[in-house]
């Protein structure tokens, strides 16, 4: 195997871009929607579960042509943005990282959440005990004994977010060098005649990367759970 | 001073509280689902009653018709809970200090030096809080909340996790601190022989009310019928007076008489307090000889109790101390023991263990 081309490193390079902005920007919102749904009961729970749930079960494409009617320049959210705070997402890579975090969203969350439902809520209250506000509590044992399950979900979010097709193509295109992720790169070569070895090159390295993130998430995991005597 | 009227009503059970104390240590006894850690929770702020206060001197922690509620942080009241609930991310060290770090320095009156030294936590404090035994992890909850400067502190059952010898050592630890820190503190159990250890006032909880309040030795001499049968038992205040290395016994000896006990630790002259189960002490007429037992003490009927369908506790007055027995029918009607009859106690020494006995 001959060395990667410029060409491939850029797509490569804007594939991580696009994959580790939507996890940094989607985690503090997974963690506050995962805490909501593992401690709070308010009505309009299970709507509000199923709502952060859809992408999972949607049609990519679906989730896609959403985004393009919100955050579309013309459309509801996309216009007010772009005119109060100058952010334009449509066919850009900010707009493929934004098609991302919404895909990966719900995987987040469940992890996250599994990981507060395991808490003792008591440790909680002795911390209170020991004179922590709710919010140092929360900071300093509710959040380091989710690390296991933030670590998880940010991994399949990240994953997710490597692998993101659908709604990716159908919210900013495929437009080489900007929104051109790997996904998008392979079935761009699986589209022209004798694009199968540039395909089979993109997709070892779509196969390393992902081993790469599993391994490095193991890792991660394991060290939070030694730290934490399990 | 610590000042408790509450009611709150939980499901199926109505909490109503009311007494003062101010004791060193406060036992708080009844059985389970007396409503005990109902109590301590509404006084560390982890429950909130529907009506009534809770002060500690002239601090208000909670008064519902002033609508006063400190949060449990803003309180100030040490817990010390069941299983210790040591955060397992942290190290023993980091445990210790969680609560300390978050005191302004005004409000500190005990420093982590001393923490350590007197609870012997210097050998622990590298360790992870998974690899210590339950005695080890009860000292490191009760140093977690000493540093967090409390003014007071609750214990909620902190010995149910553990074996006897381990019982008895943290029993010590907690009457070191009694001793040193003239700490109040509120000890929540449902073992007579370590509330009258270690409680100096003792509440008496049953069906979520206040049955009494007072000295260890008068609340459980009323109390006869709120404890399970075989319970009942007499507190005797005692002191040290040798020590037997060779065949490993103490002799305590009070107004009246002597009791012979396995080894205790302390020292000649230290003051004891032991306690006797009904059912551990048997009656004679006359002095037995050629027996076992080691106890035999003289003493004179105060009064006798018909208790249950097969037994009757019989009161022996010693010098100042009361030593209930506990009979069947049969033995009071053979014996023909009435008040004012001159009898002997027998108790075998085996029958203390280190949790029946301890400093006063």
């Amino acid at each position: 195997m001959t060395e990667l081309t410029p060409d491939e490193l850029g797509i490569i390079a804007l594939s991580l871009r696009v994959a580790i902005v939507s996890v940094l920007f989607s985690l503090p919102p997974a963690i506050l929607v995962a805490f909501v749904l593992a401690r709070l009961n308010f009505p309009g729970k299970t709507l509000f579960d199923a709502i952060i749930h859809l992408p999972l079960v949607l049609p990519p494409v679906v989730v896609g042509f959403a985004l393009l009617v919100l955050f579309g320049r013309k459309g509801p959210i996309g216009s007010i943005l772009d005119e109060w705070f100058g952010i334009v997402f449509a066919f850009r890579w900010t707009g493929a990282a934004l098609a991302s975090a919404i895909m990966g969203f719900p995987l987040m969350v469940r992890a996250i959440r599994l990981s507060l439902a395991g808490i003792d809520r008591r440790l909680e209250v002795a911390a209170r005990t020991l004179g922590g506000s709710r919010l140092w509590v929360f900071a300093s044992i509710t959040l380091p004994l989710a690390l296991p399950g933030i670590i998880t979900g940010t991994l399949l979010s990240f994953a997710r977010g490597l692998g993101e097709f659908g709604a990716t193509i159908t919210f900013v295109s495929n437009i080489p060098g900007e929104t051109q992720t790997l996904p998008l790169a392979i079935y761009t070569f699986t589209q022209v005649p004798g694009g199968d070895a540039g395909a089979l090159r993109l997709s070892l390295i779509a196969v390393v990367l992902s081993i790469v993130a599993l391994a490095t998430s193991e890792w991660l995991t394991r060290s939070a759970e030694r730290v934490q005597g399990r | 001073m610590i000042d408790v009227d509450i009611d709150q009503w939980l499901d199926r059970f109505h909490l109503a509280v009311a007494f003062r104390a101010d004791a060193p240590i406060v036992g708080l006894f009844g059985r389970s689902g007396a409503g005990k850690t109902s109590v301590i929770n509404a006084i560390a702020g982890i429950a909130t009653p529907q009506r009534g206060h809770i002060r500690i001197n002239d601090a208000t922690l909670f008064d519902a018709a002033q609508r006063v509620d400190l949060p449990p942080e803003a309180r100030r009241i040490g817990y010390v809970f069941q299983d210790s609930l040591l955060f397992p991310h942290l190290d023993v060290k980091a445990n210790l200090l969680y609560g300390q770090r978050l005191r302004p320095v005004a409000e500190r009156f005990i420093e982590a030096e001393r923490v350590v030294d007197l609870l012997g936590l210097g050998p622990l404090l590298a360790r992870k809080t998974h690899t210590l035994s339950g005695g080890e992890k009860q000292r490191v909850a009760i140093g977690r909340a000493l540093l967090a400067q409390p003014r007071l502190l609750l214990l909620d059952e902190p010995l149910a996790a553990l074996d006897g010898a381990r019982k008895s050592e943290i029993l010590t630890y907690i009457e070191r601190l009694r001793d040193e820190l003239r700490l109040p503190m509120f000890y929540v159990s449902h073992s007579i022989p370590e509330i009258t250890r270690i409680a100096d006032t003792v509440v008496l909880l049953a069906d979520g009310k206040c049955l009494a309040i007072g000295d260890a030795e008068d609340v459980f001499e009323r109390i006869a019928a709120v404890i399970e049968d075989d319970d009942a038992v007499s507190v005797v205040e005692t002191r040290i007076i040798a020590h037997d290395e060779p065949e490993h016994l103490t002799t305590l000896a009070f107004e009246g008489g002597r009791l012979v006990v396995p080894r205790l630790q302390g020292a000649i002259g230290d003051r004891v307090r032991a306690t006797v189960r009904a059912r551990d002490v048997s009656l004679a007429l006359q002095r037995p000889a050629g027996i076992s037992i080691l106890n035999v003490i003289a003493g004179c009927v105060a009064s006798v109790n018909i208790e249950g369908r097969a037994t009757v506790d019989v009161r022996v007055a010693v010098g100042r101390a009361l030593i209930t027995a506990r009979i069947t029918r049969r033995s009071l009607r053979e014996l023909d023991v009435q008040p004012g009859h001159d009898v002997y106690a027998l108790i075998k020494a085996v029958s203390f263990d280190q949790n029946s006995v301890g400093y006063a």
